[in-house]
């Protein structure tokens, strides 16, 4: 990709950056530019280190190199302001037990609050806010054990979104939901990218849905970027099949859209 | 009025009513207008109430019940932390092994201090007992056994109060001149409660209790678990240690006066989280309350069933509080902390 004349800031950096988790290393030398309000998605085969290596830029676990959010080492930031900045959405999610939706979503606002965590009218109305435009006001006394994994999800991006971080970082969003599920989150990251002006950076495994919502890519192997881009340079047939050891073809826009199919028999 | 404020009104309600049943019921009737009417303001004696009455509501009574009051509410609100930090709906001051540490730190001092310092010398040994049986639990917990389940804790508490019990008995057998005093102190009682005790007990449970309720709202954010708690900015290892500190305090004090009462840490917490949710805004306020009103009318209940005999109310919290465990342990489905 030529480099635009006048250069993006980055919402975030990564330079060099390695991490090693009981004397393995996981992830290795990554560089990776998240420029202000994209959204980009790192992906990669299982065990390549997607999870290790937001976990890293979010400031979780110790690395190596550098990693710089808005032109200031992430080292610099204290806890709390760091996450103001950087916001997680795991995996999966702990779901405590019988903690309702309202008391749940609430946590988001900690790193805003005193050092007891006490709520101020700002907090209250913030939360407020984010559950109105979630739609989960009918929802919000409700106990998080009696949702569905849909309307967890929503929940916990909720929870994400009251910590008013620019920067939000999001492991497998669509893990068990189903298609009609997958992309309604898909859709309403991209909506709040848009309204929000945050810049996401996500993990994904579906790669049909990662090219039709993402705008740059990073695919990651046993823990060095292999290929970096937009989706015509690392989604491609040839890069899949080294890296994921699976016969794809990749078809354009044409009738049915962008995607990633897979072939049997190596015909690709 | 909101779930919580309903909670917390018949929290402070029961309290009352406990009281004042602590004060009224006993061997010696005596008539609720003659008692409250001399304590409450602190003035003539009324006609109605002997002299005898009036030393036995003063001197026995009242402070029994402050006692166990106090007792109540620091077991209940260190067991709501320890819950908290650890992520286990098991965790307890008995089955952590922090009860256990205060017992041996206790004995030590009755049998190794100087007598002079012993009111002091008790609860400090006790606390330095409490902190050193968690943190031996916890290590245990976390390294020997595997993992930081819900079992393995427990299983590392059992193993350490065990171990420290062991210690304590031998210490005992091997000086037996001070084995009676050691013995009346361990079998947890509140029969030879007076005013003292509430003077040694006091201080401790305001500034633990205090502690634990300013923190409350942090103690929702480590329920997420670890990462995620740091993530959202918490400092997980120092909140940690504030709280074990605090609730170690608490026991200390409440062993100090009480002996050995188990299971109030997990009875009462749990009794307010089917009442009024599991967050621990309400959780801790309402453990402190639910906790001082049940060790009160336990002890009304140990000291009146089988009267003039008293049941060690350590005997009767364990008739409640096993059945309960098994209770806590089905409904948390043995789930991995």
């Amino acid at each position: 990709m030529s480099a635009p004349l006048e250069a993006p800031t980055s919402a975030a950096t990564a330079r060099h950056l390695g991490v090693r988790l009981a004397g393995r290393s996981i992830v290795r030398d990554v560089t990776l530019d998240m420029p202000q309000g994209a959204w980009v998605c790192i992906v990669g085969p299982n065990g390549a280190g997607k999870t290790t290596l937001l976990h890293a830029i979010a400031g979780l676990i110790p690395f190596e190199g550098e990693v710089e959010l808005r032109g200031r080492p992430l080292r610099s930031y204290g806890r709390r302001e760091r996450a103001r900045n950087v916001a997680l959405v795991p995996q999966q999610p702990v779901m405590p037990d019988g903690i309702t939706v309202g008391e749940y979503v609430r946590l988001g606002r900690t790193p805003h609050l005193g050092v007891l965590g006490a709520e101020l009218r700002e907090d209250v109305l913030a939360v407020e806010a984010e559950i109105g435009r979630m739609d989960l006001r009918s929802a919000v006394d409700r106990r998080l054990d009696s949702l569905s994994g849909g309307e967890f999800q929503r929940v916990v991006i909720a929870r994400a979104l009251v910590q008013e971080a620019p920067l939000l970082l999001l492991d497998e969003p669509t893990t068990g939901l189903d298609l009609g599920h997958q992309v309604g989150m898909l859709e309403l990251v991209e909506e709040l990218r848009r309204t929000k002006g945050i810049t996401v950076l996500s993990t994904m495994h579906d790669l049909t849905l990662a090219g039709r919502f993402a705008d740059r890519f990073v695919l990651l192997s046993q823990g060095r970027v292999v290929s970096a881009g937009p989706r015509s340079d690392v989604l491609d047939a040839a890069v899949i099949a080294e890296h994921f050891g699976a016969s794809v073809r990749v078809l354009g826009d044409g009738e049915v859209g962008w995607a990633v199919v897979p072939v049997s028999g190596g015909e690709a | 009025m909101t779930r919580r404020t309903r909670a917390v009104v018949l929290g402070v309600v029961v309290l009352i009513v406990a009281f004042i049943a602590g004060l009224l019921v006993g061997p010696v009737p005596i008539a609720p207008a003659d008692a409250l009417g001399w304590l409450f303001p602190f003035g003539e004696r009324p006609p109605g109430l002997s002299e005898q009455q009036a030393t036995i509501l003063t001197d026995l009574r009242l402070p029994r019940v402050i006692v166990a009051g106090l007792v109540g509410a620091a077991l209940s609100a260190s067991g709501a932390g320890y819950q908290a930090v650890f992520r286990n709906p098991l965790a307890d001051p008995y089955l952590l092994g922090a009860a256990a540490g205060a017992g041996l730190g206790a004995t030590l001092a009755v049998v190794f201090g100087p007598s002079s310092a012993f009111a002091f010398a008790v609860p400090l040994a006790a606390f330095v007992g409490a902190l050193a049986g968690v943190g031996l639990a916890y290590g245990l917990g976390r390294s020997g056994l595997g993992g930081r389940s819900t079992t393995s804790l427990i299983l590392g508490g059992v193993a350490v109060a065990s171990f420290l019990t062991a210690i304590q008995t031998l210490i005992q057998q091997q000086r037996s001149d001070t084995l009676r005093q050691v013995y009346s102190w361990i079998l947890g009682r509140l029969g030879t409660t007076g005013w003292d005790d509430a003077r040694i007990a006091l201080p401790s449970v305001v500034i633990a209790v205090t502690i634990l309720w300013l923190v409350r709202r942090l103690l929702d954010v480590i329920e997420v678990g670890e990462l995620e708690a740091e993530s959202l900015g918490l400092h997980v290892g120092r909140l940690r240690i504030v709280v074990v500190v605090a609730a170690s305090l608490a026991t200390a004090a409440a062993v100090s006066v009480a002996g050995l009462i188990a299971f109030v840490g997990i009875i009462v917490p749990h009794t307010v989280r089917l009442l009024a949710g599991s967050s621990y805004r309400q959780v801790l306020p309402l453990s402190v309350l639910f906790g001082a009103s049940f060790l009160i009318l336990v002890d009304l209940v140990a000291r009146t069933a089988m009267a003039p005999a008293e049941i060690p109310i350590g005997v009767l919290t364990a008739f409640l509080g096993a059945p309960f465990f098994v209770f806590a342990l089905r409904r948390s489905g043995g789930r991995a902390a």
